[in-house]
């Protein structure tokens, strides 16, 4: 009976990827490789300031006197680093006005992953900066959030119209020396998104980025930077998925987010790139870097990511808590299906006084995948009062996944509390015969069950992203039986 | 005839736990099955519902003229088949309405159905709780989890009521129930007996059948039924006690 339980579960995880489609539009691209050269052809083709090029030239030097970090608990193929395309744009015909003028090829595409640009333009209220591997296609809503003087645009353009914001903030967060993956994208990064709100400003839409890896053999290296005036409010949502490929794809992101003092700033992250086929040939590597720093008091980070792709995910989004009284948070919830590995989790750096913290982080593993939690929480002699809460769950899928839950945790002072709690559980039988008997089969009730457990992260997303996160919980969970 | 079983035998990990039962239960019957713990009412409420850690050796079981041994579990409740659990499980996080969408949803497929629009799956959902008294909001909490005994049993009422099955088990609805929680449990038996559904109803006690008044009443003594007759024989059980079963058979 035991043996019949697993296979059930077996089967119902070897779901295939379903959004494995490649567009056809036409690319414009770098020589494959990377050297100064790329890094100065990349530059150029942005049409970049002196001191952006200056920055890239330090990273890349930096980055060759570094090793790839081995500590995560993954196993990685070595990277070809000559082997990569760093810079592939679509190739513009001319200026877009409206969404009439976008490639047909790609609004397509944007249909099949159900995000039609036109729907949520018209529906849904949410500002889109698509970017279909390095450049922006479209930015809608400008109007509306230019009359409250915010800036969300591409990070190109915002090199061009606002370098000095650029200038200013670009590498404060995340400096290019910070890690090999930073230093990596620091040198070649191609686009992203900027996003700066003005003091006292209240977002008054979720600003809203889809990300896309489409062009062969390119590697993707974003760039976003969010930064949060005093008592500002901004929520952004990053979502992601990419077309089926054979060859692993790189992908080395930085996102930084500034908070001065009273700001909030959510950010959420949807993340379902090709995780790679049954038996782990192909899939994204993903190696993330994003940090955000509540400069101010009373400032207020809070990640939530939903993590279902990627054959690698390296990802720990942190917070520095420097303002007095401020305040991070991390939800979380990764699952890792197949041969899928993950490590993922989060850094809270408690500097400032009473500052707080909150981690709560949902692993589900199936198939053969290894998923990692892998925290830190360090309170610092002068963040009196301070206070970190960590939960961290696990949830097995079957007998031949692994999780782990690598915690670390420094106090150095004396008027600060840290709690931290763990559990690791199983879908029982009980739980699936009660589904099946009320008519619900095998594989919607490890949809429901999965989706109950993953709940308390799912119901911090927003209202748009928490439905797609919950179809994706169930479809990266999927397979045969049914 | 809903269900025929014959000569039903069945076990777990190669013990047998059923060792011969034959059942017919008729639309619009009510049966109940008594008899002293460990002697397969349970077995035979989860052979009935599927449950696969329960091995048929031999016998035929027959539901609306099909094999039902054939048939998954999800099937068998979708072609009518309801298990009110002795012991529900918890499912953290996943709510009761958000279940029994699900389930609703999926039994409407099974029929040719499109889903239940929003509106019209609460208003049904409001009418089946004041059905078993359920007047706080119960359905926005998860399954069963930190319920108390009398609020897992009205679960599985409400949920059967949702689903309106054909055949429904209800496998020692009674057992940790208090004398309020009993009555209402019962009185959402009885309000959703019909003409064309039927009910079997497992118990260790007679105080149940004070309020569910069954058409026929079987003992069940070491995998067989070893008795049969009317309402009568519970109140006869009740007064002699299953020594009285357990002499007649020795």
């Amino acid at each position: 009976m035991e043996s019949d339980a697993n296979h059930i579960l077996d089967q119902v995880t070897q779901g295939e990827y379903k959004y494995g489609f490649v567009t056809d539009i036409e690319t414009e691209l770098a020589p494959r490789g990377l050297s100064e050269e790329t890094i100065r052809y990349i530059s150029a083709k942005k049409n970049e300031p002196e001191f952006l090029l200056d920055f890239r030239l330090k990273a890349f030097s930096h980055w060759l006197t570094l090793k790839q970090p081995t500590w995560a608990h993954l196993k990685i193929d070595p990277i070809d680093f000559q082997d990569i395309i760093y810079y592939a744009a679509p190739k513009k015909k001319k200026d877009l006005e409206s969404l009439d003028q976008v490639d047909p090829e790609l609004l397509a595409t944007f249909n099949k992953l159900g995000i039609s640009l036109e729907e949520q333009k018209k529906l849904a209220g949410v500002a889109v900066d698509a970017v279909i591997d390095s450049v922006s296609v479209k930015t809608t809503f400008s109007d509306t959030l230019a009359k409250h003087g915010i800036i969300f645009c591409s990070f190109s353009e915002a090199v061009q119209k606002h370098p000095e914001l650029v200038k200013q903030y670009m590498g404060s967060v995340v400096p290019y020396t910070d890690n090999y993956f930073a230093a990596l994208n620091s040198a070649v990064f191609s686009d992203g998104s900027f996003c700066y709100i003005p003091k006292g400003v209240r977002c008054p839409v979720e600003l809203s980025t889809y990300f896309r890896i489409n062009a062969a053999n390119t590697g993707q290296f974003e760039r976003t930077m969010i930064v949060a005036d005093e008592g500002a409010y901004v929520s952004y949502m990053e979502g992601c998925t990419a077309p089926q490929r054979d060859e692993n794809q790189l992908h080395a992101a930085i996102v930084e987010i500034v908070a001065m003092k009273d700001a909030e700033v959510k950010y959420s992250t949807v993340q379902n790139w090709y995780p790679g086929d049954k038996n782990g040939k192909g899939g994204i590597y993903n190696f993330v870097t994003k940090r955000g720093i509540c400069k101010g008091s009373n400032s207020k980070i809070s990640w939530t990511q939903v993590e279902t792709g990627s054959a690698i995910t390296w990802k720990y989004p942190s917070c520095i808590l420097l303002g007095d009284h401020s305040v991070g948070e991390f939800y979380s919830v990764a699952v890792t299906n197949n041969h899928q590995q993950a490590d993922t989790g989060t850094k809270m750096m408690h500097l400032g006084r009473n500052t707080r913290s909150t981690i709560i982080s949902k692993g589900i593993s199936a198939g053969k995948s290894n998923n990692s939690y892998r925290g830190l929480v360090r309170i610092s002699k002068n963040a009196v009062n301070s206070r970190n809460y960590s939960q961290c769950d696990s949830l097995l899928l079957g007998e031949h996944c692994g999780a782990h839950t690598f915690p670390y945790i420094q106090v150095d002072n004396k008027s600060s509390v840290v709690e931290h709690e763990a559990t690791t559980s199983k879908i029982s039988e009980d739980q699936l015969f009660y589904c099946q008997q009320r008519g619900i089969d095998t594989e919607q009730a490890i949809g429901l069950i999965v989706n109950g457990y993953a709940r308390e992260v799912l119901k911090k997303l927003p209202m748009e992203f928490a439905v797609e996160a919950q179809k994706l919980l169930a479809i990266s969970l999927e397979g045969s039986v049914g | 005839m809903l269900l025929s079983i014959k000569d039903l035998h069945a076990g777990i990990n190669g013990k047998e736990i059923l060792k011969g039962v034959n059942l017919e239960v008729n639309k619009g019957e009510v049966h109940a099955i008594m008899g002293p713990n460990g002697t397969g009412k349970s077995t035979l409420a989860s052979v009935i519902a599927g449950r696969d850690v329960f091995e048929v050796t031999s016998g035929d079981v027959s539901y609306q003229g099909k094999n039902l041994l054939k048939m998954s579990v999800e099937e068998r409740a979708r072609e009518g088949i309801f298990l009110g659990f002795q012991y529900p499980v918890e499912i953290p996080g996943v709510s009761i309405t958000n279940f029994m969408r699900t389930a609703v949803n999926e039994l409407r497929k099974h029929r040719g159905l499109d889903p239940l629009p929003g509106g019209d799956f609460i208003r049904l959902m409001e009418e089946k709780k004041k059905l078993v008294e359920i007047t706080s909001n119960l359905t926005n909490r998860s399954v069963n989890e930190g319920f108390s005994g009398g609020e897992k049993k009205k679960n599985e009422i409400f949920q059967m009521a949702m689903l309106e099955p054909l055949l429904a088990i209800l496998d020692e609805t009674d057992s940790g129930l208090d004398i309020d929680a009993l009555r209402i449990v019962a009185n959402g038996v009885n309000r959703l007996r019909r003409p064309d559904n039927a009910f079997v109803v497992i118990t260790h006690y007679q105080r149940l059948l004070d309020y569910i008044v069954p058409d026929f009443v079987h003992v069940l003594f070491e995998g067989r039924i070893v008795k049969s007759g009317g309402k009568e024989l519970a109140l006869e059980l009740e007064e002699k006690g299953y020594d009285w079963i357990k002499n007649e058979q020795d």
